[in-house]
């Protein structure tokens, strides 16, 4: 008979004195066998997204977080079941049975610091600890002698603490003693949730959120009148990437409504035809062959402004992003040399970069690269925006929503379908004149594809 | 920014003042080969000579020595994401430029590493747990550097360099006849100390070979950036010369170093070796190379594979046998599974260690601090209500 033992997995420092990470996903279910370095999570630190490898060879017992969760260094994250006599790796000591009692505040005493966890070594210790002397006299005598009735921020809620507990100097780091002192907050008021006491940038904003608010106003409302929500990971980074593209590179946006009923029956006619058979064919697979073949005559509109080498780069090959909204937000990954691909390769390539991008699967060569970019806003329901370049590209297209409109056709009102387009281009290296001859292309071929043969 | 022109200088297409083809201190023509990436033994009039010892055994060995070192990187790797080390800097792709390189020292010639040469303190003969322990922070040395005459490693960027000069400069003044080896990286050429250090090697033509391991990344800042010019174009302005060799090529570099270390212990001063390479992992375990790295790059790098080319030239000789294969799968699994149990079971170091190897003698003023210490620990024992000191 073979003894089995819990242990658990704590979440390390992953980079050099982080203090948390979000659980991206698990790799591993309950129940799952899992081999030593076995990847079993992702996780993102405010470093980098990274796999976290199994430290033990067993039996995954329990998943401790949820993904999504953010979760602070030294955290079980995941419990292994695992031989008694197997495993020698010890990435914990043996807790069976005292997950509760190991987690209760995030800190473990001396006596279960695990000495396998570096790297956050310095865990607050409560007992024994002498009392932190203030480190001057003129400095911990002033807030003590400021008189209670002057607090900087009045309200009902605050309450002096004993004299005993100011002695203290209240712990907290110097953005946040800076941050109190620029909005008035007495940090000897603020009672600190950090390990230790700590005083924390959320404790000082709770303090003059709890202080500002009107004592005499009853509570009319349910639950949070506000959300707010960290900004990190894709968001943050589509922000920056927004930022930087909107600001520096002069965006001009033109638009062009198409009658694309021609399209569209070429459509109808190419999933009839036995060749496509198989094959995902949708207003944007055309849309992406239009732009690849507009762009041959008007290659300027890809191409890239590289302000550090103070050179135009011209691409000779169309690397073609297609924006997708994915479980992580917004990304545009891009299909690889698409200008060499016949319809039916490009009709694949569409359908693996999308599903691949909703699955949250793009890989970094997937996501970099780019030459210029497609965004399909039609599917919304949307007919046309001022889209934002995709940082280092020089034009974006976006798609309008085919509608069925009243249209003139020789001098007589029809109904047609149209279609709306959108380019947006980078003004520094493409002119006006460019721009425009590119969208009349686009939309040439768009409503009548036999225009084609005029331009290859 | 495509790979092949990365490292390249960015005037490389028009040969100028510097330039290889002009630069007569320069040997080995513009990038030294003698295996291609496909694995063909490209045989080269002039360095030939000095690899012709080589044979299957030798090249079965460096095979294995590769794999071993990749896998201790892989192995440490992981159990920095486990909480085990503190922190490590991967060596991924920079194989045969590490092991081509060490294996070619004499045991009396003395080494000064930087922080990512984990495979040579592994040939150098460093226990596994030795190379482990500075990075799980339980020590601010590896190993006993006159054990195995390799250096600690140095985190500060490339003052190994100047530290090297040095001890080339007492190997000269004892009329010795050891060769010393520094490493440094592509970044640490722009630093103060390697400048310093050339100006004295090449004053006292000291006997010191200045091994750079071209990665193309200084964490995130790339070579062509630092440099305009080729990094072997940079010592020939002191007076040294160099030679610029495909750092993926275990071959080249072994020949490469020996011609420089034979130089220097034949008295004919410092050389400057610039070993092409690519650092295919991050810079450390805490930096995220695709934030400024394009992939398309890796994966142009990872066609160029060290210790892939070494495998496509066994297989084409005939050596990739299954006993071959399975005996190195056995030691560099023995090797990981010795790292690992070797740093899970590591002692915590003690508060008062800390003051230990500060002085190699008895010191007063380090034995008081070590006694102040000593009570502020003790300290902690006593009540809170007496408190601090």
């Amino acid at each position: 008979m073979t003894a089995t033992m819990i242990k658990e997995f704590r979440l390390p420092d992953l980079g050099e004195g982080l203090t948390e990470s979000e659980i991206l996903s698990w790799k591993v279910a309950v129940g799952d066998t899992v081999t030593l370095n076995q990847v079993i999570a992702e996780v993102e630190t405010a470093k980098a997204v990274v796999e976290l490898p199994s430290p033990f060879a067993g039996t995954v017992a329990a998943l401790h977080e949820q993904p999504g969760t953010v979760v602070e260094v030294g955290k079980p994250i995941v419990s292994f079941e695992v031989d008694d006599a197997g495993s020698s790796n010890g990435g914990s000591a043996p807790t069976a049975g005292a997950p509760a009692a190991v987690e209760s505040s995030g800190e473990a005493s001396p006596a279960k610091r695990e000495p396998n966890l570096v790297g956050y070594g310095a865990v607050v210790e409560h007992s024994g600890r002498p009392t932190r002397r203030a480190r001057g006299q003129a400095q911990s005598e002033a807030p003590r002698e400021t008189p209670a009735s002057t607090p900087a921020v009045a309200g009902p809620t605050q309450q002096r603490p004993s004299e005993t507990e100011a002695a203290e100097r209240p712990r907290s780091t110097p953005p946040v003693r800076k941050l109190a002192r620029d909005i008035g907050v007495d940090l000897e008021l603020v009672s600190g949730t950090g390990p230790g006491g700590l005083i924390t940038r959320e404790d000082v904003q709770n303090f003059t959120g709890a202080a500002e608010a009107p004592a005499e106003i009853p509570v009319l409302v349910q639950g949070e009148r506000e959300t707010r929500t960290p900004i990190k990971g894709v968001r943050k980074f589509t922000a920056a990437a927004m930022v930087q593209s909107a600001f520096t590179a002069p965006h001009v946006t033109e638009f062009l409504t198409v009658d694309v009923t021609a399209t569209m029956e070429l459509l109808t006619r190419l999933k009839g035809n036995r060749a496509f058979e198989g094959y995902k064919l949708t207003p944007l697979t055309i849309a992406s062959k239009a732009v690849l073949v507009a762009l041959r005559n008007n290659p300027t509109l890809n191409s890239r402004w590289d302000e550090a080498s103070q050179e135009i780069v011209q691409f000779n090959y169309v690397n073609l992003g297609i924006a997708a909204a994915t479980p992580r937000g917004l990304t545009v990954p891009n299909i690889k040399d698409a200008d060499r691909l016949t319809l039916r390769e490009l009709s694949t390539a569409l359908t693996e970069l999308t599903d691949t991008a909703r699955a949250g699967k793009s890989s970094p060569s997937d996501l970099s690269g780019g030459t210029i970019s497609i965004t399909n806003i039609g599917v919304f329901g949307i007919d046309a925006g001022t889209p934002i370049l995709n940082p280092g590209e020089a034009a974006i297209v976006a798609l309008g929503a085919v509608r069925k409109a009243p249209w003139v056709v020789n001098d007589e009102l029809a109904v047609r379908q149209v279609m709306s387009l959108s380019l947006s281009f980078d003004h520094r290296l493409v002119d006006g004149e460019q721009g425009s001859r590119f969208l009349a292309d686009l939309g040439a071929i768009l409503s009548d594809p036999a225009m084609v043969m005029t331009m290859i | 920014m495509l790979t092949d022109q990365a490292g390249e200088g960015v005037h490389h297409d028009t040969p100028g003042p510097g330039h290889s083809a002009q630069n007569s201190l320069r040997t080995g023509g513009n990038l030294l080969q003698l295996v291609s990436p496909e694995g063909e033994r490209i045989s080269h009039p002039e360095f030939d000579v000095w690899v012709k010892d080589i044979g299957d055994e030798q090249l079965c060995s460096l095979y294995e020595d590769m794999t071993v070192i990749r896998r201790i990187d892989a192995e440490a790797t992981a159990l920095q994401r486990q909480g085990e080390l503190a922190l490590w800097p991967p060596l991924l792709g920079q194989e045969a430029a590490q092991i081509g390189s060490s294996r070619s020292l004499h045991d009396d010639d003395f080494v000064f590493p930087s922080y990512r040469e984990s495979g040579v303190a592994y040939v150098r003969g460093a226990h596994l747990s030795e190379i482990a322990r500075v990075w799980r922070g339980n020590a601010s040395y590896g190993w006993d550097p006159q054990r195995i005459n390799l250096a600690t490693p140095q985190i500060i960027i490339g003052s190994q360099s100047l530290h090297a000069t040095g001890y080339a400069m007492g190997v000269q003044l004892d009329g010795a006849n050891t060769a010393v080896l520094a490493y440094f990286g592509d970044g640490a050429t722009s630093e103060g100390d390697v400048n310093e250090a050339m100006v004295f090697a090449a004053s006292y033509q000291a006997p010191v070979v200045f091994f750079c391991q071209n990665n193309h990344w200084a964490i995130s800042e790339p070579v062509r950036i630092q440099s305009h010019v080729q990094l072997a174009d940079r010592p020939t302005g002191f007076g040294i010369p160099s030679m610029r060799v495909d750092g993926n090529d275990v071959l080249a570099v072994m020949a490469a170093t020996r011609v420089a270390l034979d130089r220097a212990r034949k008295g004919g001063g410092p050389t400057f070796i610039e070993a092409v390479t690519y650092r295919m992992g991050p810079h450390t375990t805490a930096d995220d190379p695709t934030r400024y790295r394009d992939p398309i790059e890796l994966e142009d790098w990872a066609a160029k594979d060290p210790i892939l080319r070494l495998r496509k030239l066994l297989e084409a000789k005939g050596l990739l046998t299954e006993e071959v294969e399975s005996s190195v799968k056995a030691k560099a699994d023995a090797v990981a599974a010795e790292l690992r149990s070797s740093c899970i079971g590591m002692p915590d170091p003690k508060p008062l260690d800390v003051f230990n190897h500060v002085y190699s003698t008895p010191n007063s003023w380090i034995e008081r601090q070590k006694d102040q210490y000593s009570r502020y620990l003790n300290s902690f024992n006593e009540s809170v209500e007496e408190g601090a000191l």
